[in-house]
C-alpha cells in the first residue's frame, strides 16, 4: 500500500453540519468498556432507571454477578431537596465500597437529570475522596446525553483523571486511550522492539499503574474522540504527536513512524521491527480484498471512529465512501487521517436521523455502517449493514487486528451474497414445483 | 436513591413504546435527551424487528436547556406528522424531560396538529415499564373507544399484547384459535396488531380477554365501566387455566365450553411413565406475577413439582401474588433486586428454576437448571418457530420447555443406576446440554472427588458452599460422609444434604457420620 497523500483529501472538504434527533447513545455507554479495562474501579451512576436500563440494555450485563458499576436512582424524593440528595449519595458510596473492598477508583458519573437538578457531582467527590482516602480516590465526570455522545464518555473520563495525575520530570510517552489487554500489548511490544520507553497507558489497568505527567511528556491517542483529554494533557505541559489512528496496515505504521521519529528512532531500524508484522496484516487484510474492492459504504454517526476507519477502508481495502458522517469532527486530532480520505464523500457532522436515512437510501451503498437501532429495518429494506457498536467493542487497533477490521465489514457482504445466490436457490432446491424460496 | 446493578423494568417511558411499537398508524413524539434513543434497540434487535419504532425523540442538549426546549419540542411534533402521518399520536417526556416541564401535551394541543393528539402522563421516578405500558393503552382507549352498538355475532377484543412482550405474538394467535373453536371471533386485539382505526371500534364487541393484566388491566377496568363489557379474569396459562377460561367466556356469552383438545398433549406427557422422574422435583418461580401464579399452578398439579419459592418484580401484584404464595404455603419474595433473588434461590436450593432470563443467569452460575417463564425478554424468547404460552398449544410448549433443561427420565434412571462410575458422576454433567464430560481416573478415585469439588463447576457445588457459609452451628460433616454424600446423584444431592442437616439438628448431632446420612435418608422416606 502506498504511503503517498492522495491528490486532495478531505481536510478541506465543506462540513455537512446536522442537528436533529440523534440515533446515537449517551457517553455513558462508555462504562461497559472502561470497567472492563480498569480493573479496580467502579464506575456509579447518579442518574435514573433510564440510566441503568440503557446500560444493562448496551451491554447485555447480565452475564456479571456483580459489575462493577451501577446506577444511583433518583427518586422522587431526591429531587425534593438537594441537601438530601448528598447525604443519600454518601450513603449508597459507603455501602458499596464497604460491600467491594477490592475498590480503589469510584467514578460517580453525572447523567442528564443529575444535571438537570444541577447535582454538584464535582464536590461530591471532594468530599467523598477526603472521606475515603486512602484507600479510594473518587472522580466525577459527566456521561450524560445532553452533554456527550457515546464514545465521549471515555474521554470525559480520561480527561478527569489528567488533573490528579502526579507530576513527572521524566522524559516518556503516554499512549492515551482504552485498548483491549491484549492490542494494548501488542502496541506496547512494538514499541519496546523500537527502543522506545518508558512507556505509559492512560487509563491503566490498574490505580496503582496511574501515569504522571508534565512537561517532557509526548502523547499519542489511540482513539480519535479525546479532544477533551487532549486539552487536559496539553494544560499539564504535554506535547501530543499527531498521527493518523493505527487502524490497518498503513494506519499502524504511520503512527508508530510519528513515535519513533520524535524518539529519534532511524528508518532502518523501524522497517526491521515493523516489516514482519506489516507484511501479515497486508495479507490479512489482502484477504478480504476481493470481498470489499469497488463496494461503496456510508457511515451514519456513532463512535467518531468513522474519519479513521474512512480512510482504511478507501486506501486499503478499495472502497467508496459515500457519506462519512461523525457525531463530532475533531479536524485537529483526525486531520492526519483527513488529508489520506481521498476527497469525494460528504462529511457529516452531527445528525437529523430522517434526513440521513433519505440520503442513504438515495445513495444505495453497498454497506452501511450504522446503529444497532437502524441496522434491522435498513436490513429489511434491503441494505447490507455493519453494526457500528461492533468496531469499538472488537479489538481493531494495531498490525494484529487489521485482517479482524477488514472482516468485519466484509461478513455481512459475504453473508448477503451466500443468502442470495442464485446458483443454489435453482440447483439445489428447486424440485418439481417449488419456488425459489423452497415453499411448497 | 437507591443503587440499582440491574432492573427488571425499565421506565415508563419504554413501556409507552411497547405499546406504540406493537401498533401501526400511531406515532410516539417523547420529549428527550440524546442517548435516549438507544431503547430503539430492544425492538430491531431482541424482537428482531424490521421497522423502527414509531417514536421521534427531540434530543435536547445542554446548550438547548437554558433557551427553548419547547419550540424544539413543538418542531419535533410538526416534523413527525409531516413525515408519518398518523392516525393519532401520543406525546410525553422522557426521565429528564420531566424536569424541565415543558408539558408535552400543552405544546402539542398548541400547535393543532390534524389526528387526535394523546397526552402520556408517565411519573419516571415513581414507576416502571409495566405501568407505563398499562397506562398509555389505557389513555389511548380514553381518547379514541366510544360506546358503540354491539356487533351481530359474539366478538371479543383481546387486550394486553404488546411489542417486546413474553410471547405475546404467539399467545393472541393460540387464543384466537381457542375463541374460535367456542363460535367467537376477535373483533380488536390491541395494542399490538392494532391501529388507532382499529381502536375506536372496540367498543362493538360484546366482551373483552385480558391476557396480559400487567400491561392491559387499566384499559379493560376502563372499558367494562364506558362500554358496559366484561373482562376474564382467568389467563388461560395451563390446562387447568385454559378450561377455567373457557368456562369464564362460556358463562359470559352462553356459549359451550367444551371444546376439541385432541391437540392438547400435556397430561398423558405428564402422566408416562418417563416423567415419574420429575414427581416432587423442587422448583422456584420468579417473574411477572401472572406468569408465576401460573406457573406455580402448573408446576404443582399439572406436572407434579413442589413448589419451594416463588415472587414477583411487580409490586403492583404483591397481593395477588402473596396470596398466591400462601396456598403453597411459603412466604411470596417480591423485590426488584436481582441479588435478593439470587440469594433466596441459593437459599431454597431447588432443582428447576422457572423465571426470567435474569433467573438463567443466576441459574448459571449456582449450577441449577432453569426455564425462561416471563420477561424481561431476550432475543432467544421471541423464537422463529410458534411458540404459545397460552392455551392448549402454550402448555404443551411449557411442558417442553420445563423439562428440557433437566436430565431426561431414562437418563436420570441409569445415572441412578451407576451412580459414581467413572462414566456417570456428578462432573459428567447432563450429556446432552454441551458441557465437556470429564472421564475419572478410577485409580485414584478419592482425590479426584475433592479435586472436582473445588473446581466450583459441578451441579450444586457452589450452591453448597454458599450454603454452608453463612450458617454458623451447623453440624459439621465427616469426611467419610462428605464421600458418602458425593456418591449421591448430584441432581438429589442437595437435597439429601439439606435433609441429613436438618436431621441431625433436629437429633442434636454435631458431627454427620455415614451413619447420620442413612438415618436421616430412612426418616425421610416416603
Amino acid at each position: 500500500m502506498s504511503l503517498d497523500s492522495p491528490a486532495r483529501g478531505c481536510r478541506e472538504t465543506p462540513v455537512l453540519k446536522e442537528r436533529g434527533q440523534r440515533e446515537v447513545f449517551c457517553g455513558l455507554t462508555g462504562i461497559i468498556w472502561l470497567h472492563r479495562k480498569m480493573q479496580d474501579a467502579f464506575f456509579l451512576v447518579v442518574g435514573s432507571r433510564t440510566c441503568a436500563h440503557l446500560l444493562q440494555s448496551a451491554a447485555g450485563v447480565m452475564i456479571f454477578a456483580e459489575p462493577r458499576f451501577g446506577t444511583a436512582i433518583l427518586e422522587e424524593k431526591d429531587l425534593a431537596g438537594l441537601a438530601d440528595a448528598n447525604t443519600e449519595l454518601d450513603r449508597e458510596v459507603a455501602r458499596l465500597l464497604s460491600r467491594r473492598p477490592d475498590i480503589k477508583q469510584l467514578f460517580l458519573v453525572g447523567s442528564c437529570p443529575s444535571e438537570v437538578i444541577k447535582l454538584d457531582l464535582a464536590r461530591a467527590a471532594e468530599r467523598l475522596t477526603t472521606l475515603h482516602a486512602p484507600h479510594v480516590r473518587v472522580y466525577n465526570y459527566s456521561g450524560s446525553g445532553i452533554e456527550t455522545t457515546f464514545t465521549q464518555g471515555e474521554d470525559a473520563c480520561l480527561a478527569a483523571m489528567v488533573p490528579t495525575l502526579a507530576a513527572t520530570e521524566a522524559r516518556e510517552l503516554m499512549v492515551v486511550g482504552a485498548l483491549p489487554d491484549v492490542v494494548e500489548d501488542q502496541c506496547l511490544s512494538l514499541l519496546d522492539q523500537l527502543g522506545i520507553g518508558p512507556v505509559r497507558m492512560l487509563p491503566a489497568r490498574r490505580s496503582a499503574d496511574l501515569p504522571a505527567v508534565g512537561a517532557n511528556t509526548v502523547f499519542a491517542l489511540v482513539q480519535p474522540f479525546l479532544g477533551d483529554t487532549h486539552v487536559a494533557l496539553t494544560r499539564r505541559g504535554a506535547t501530543h504527536l499527531p498521527a493518523p489512528f493505527p487502524f490497518g496496515e498503513e494506519g499502524t505504521t504511520l503512527w508508530l513512524w510519528a513515535v519513533a521519529q520524535e524518539f529519534g528512532i532511524s528508518r532502518a531500524h523501524f522497517d526491521t521491527v515493523t516489516a514482519a508484522p506489516r507484511a501479515r496484516a497486508a495479507k490479512a487484510v489482502a484477504a478480504h480484498a476481493d470481498t470489499l474492492n469497488g463496494k461503496s459504504v456510508f457511515f451514519f454517526p456513532d463512535s467518531q471512529l468513522e474519519i479513521p476507519l474512512a480512510r482504511f477502508l478507501a486506501r486499503e481495502c478499495g472502497m467508496t465512501p459515500l457519506e462519512v458522517g461523525t457525531p463530532f469532527l475533531h479536524a485537529s486530532i483526525t486531520g492526519p487521517d483527513l488529508d489520506l480520505l481521498p476527497e469525494g464523500p460528504v462529511i457529516s457532522e452531527g445528525q437529523d436521523v430522517e434526513r440521513q436515512l433519505d440520503r442513504q437510501h438515495a445513495a444505495r451503498p453497498d454497506l452501511t455502517v450504522c446503529g444497532l437501532g437502524l441496522a434491522n429495518p435498513l436490513e429489511a429494506r434491503g441494505h447490507t449493514t455493519k453494526w457500528a457498536i461492533e468496531l469499538v467493542f472488537t479489538p481493531v487497533h494495531f498490525y494484529e487486528q487489521a485482517g479482524d477490521l477488514a472482516a468485519l465489514f466484509s461478513r455481512p457482504l459475504r453473508r448477503k451474497a451466500l443468502l442470495t445466490a442464485p446458483i443454489f436457490c435453482s440447483e439445489i432446491s428447486r424440485g418439481p414445483g417449488q419456488s425459489p424460496g423452497g415453499q411448497p | 436513591m437507591k443503587l440499582t446493578l440491574w432492573t427488571y423494568e425499565g421506565p415508563p417511558h419504554v413501556g409507552a413504546m411497547r405499546v406504540a411499537t406493537g401498533m401501526t398508524g400511531l406515532h410516539y413524539v417523547l420529549h428527550a435527551p440524546q442517548g435516549d434513543t438507544y431503547a430503539d434497540l430492544l425492538f430491531t434487535m431482541i424482537e428482531r424487528r424490521n421497522h423502527r419504532p414509531p417514536v421521534t425523540y427531540t434530543t435536547f442538549q445542554a446548550r438547548d436547556l437554558g433557551g427553548d426546549t419547547a419550540n424544539l419540542f413543538k418542531d419535533a411534533a410538526r416534523e413527525a406528522y409531516a413525515r408519518f402521518k398518523p392516525q393519532a399520536m401520543i406525546v410525553g417526556a422522557s426521565c429528564t424531560a420531566e424536569l424541565i416541564q415543558d408539558d408535552p401535551g400543552g405544546l402539542a394541543e398548541a400547535i393543532g396538529l390534524p389526528c387526535p393528539v394523546i397526552p402520556l402522563d408517565l411519573p419516571s421516578y415513581q414507576r416502571k415499564e409495566n405501568f407505563g405500558a398499562d397506562e398509555t393503552f389505557h389513555q389511548i382507549c380514553r381518547a379514541l373507544v366510544k360506546p358503540m352498538p354491539r356487533t351481530e355475532h359474539i366478538t371479543c377484543n383481546i387486550l394486553g399484547a404488546t411489542a417486546l412482550g413474553f410471547r405475546h405474538r404467539d399467545d393472541v394467535a393460540e387464543v384466537t384459535k381457542l375463541l374460535g373453536l367456542m363460535g367467537i371471533s376477535v373483533n380488536v386485539a390491541a395494542p399490538m396488531g392494532s391501529s388507532p382505526a382499529d381502536i375506536s371500534r372496540m367498543g362493538q364487541a360484546h366482551f373483552n380477554v385480558l391476557l396480559y393484566p400487567e400491561t392491559g388491566e387499566s384499559a379493560a377496568r376502563w372499558l367494562e365501566r364506558t362500554c358496559n363489557q366484561p373482562y376474564t379474569r382467568v389467563v388461560p396459562l395451563g390446562v387447568g387455566a385454559t378450561r377455567d377460561f373457557l368456562h369464564e367466556v362460556a358463562a359470559l356469552t352462553g356459549l359451550s365450553p367444551k371444546v376439541d383438545e385432541s391437540a392438547l398433549r400435556l397430561p398423558w406427557w405428564s402422566a408416562s411413565v418417563d416423567s415419574t422422574y420429575l414427581t416432587g422435583k423442587r422448583v422456584f418461580l420468579f417473574g411477572d406475577a401472572t406468569h408465576v401464579i401460573a406457573a406455580a399452578r402448573i408446576a404443582a398439579t399439572e406436572i407434579g413439582f413442589e413448589v419451594v419459592g416463588m415472587g414477583c418484580y411487580n409490586r403492583e401484584f404483591a397481593r395477588p401474588m402473596r396470596a398466591a404464595a400462601k396456598a403453597y404455603g411459603l412466604e411470596a419474595l417480591i423485590t426488584d433486586d436481582y441479588l435478593e433473588v439470587e440469594d433466596a434461590i441459593a437459599a431454597a436450593a431447588p432443582e428447576l428454576i422457572l423465571g426470567t432470563q435474569q433467573e438463567r443467569h443466576i441459574g448459571k452460575r449456582l449450577g441449577i437448571p432453569c426455564a425462561v417463564i416471563s420477561s424481561p425478554v431476550h432475543v432467544q424468547d421471541f423464537p422463529a418457530r410458534y411458540s404459545p404460552q397460552m392455551g392448549f398449544e402454550g402448555a404443551n410448549v411449557i411442558f417442553d420447555t420445563w423439562i428440557h433443561p433437566l436430565v431426561m427420565g431414562l437418563e436420570e434412571h441409569l445415572l441412578t443406576m451407576f451412580r459414581e462410575d467413572f462414566e456417570f458422576h456428578s462432573d459428567a454433567g447432563p450429556s446432552h446440554h454441551g458441557g465437556k464430560a470429564d472421564l475419572r481416573d478410577p485409580s485414584a478415585p478419592e482425590a479426584l472427588v475433592d479435586a472436582a469439588d473445588a473446581s466450583g463447576g459441578s451441579i450444586l457445588a457452589k450452591m453448597n458452599a454458599d450454603a454452608q457459609a453463612p450458617v454458623t452451628g451447623a453440624p459439621v460433616w465427616q469426611a467419610a460422609a462428605e464421600r458418602e454424600l458425593k456418591k449421591i446423584p448430584f441432581f438429589v444431592r442437595g437435597k439429601a444434604k439439606r435433609n441429613t442437616e436438618s436431621y441431625a439438628r433436629d437429633a442434636g448431632v454435631a458431627e454427620i457420620s455415614v451413619e447420620t446420612l442413612y438415618e436421616a435418608k430412612a426418616h425421610y422416606a416416603r
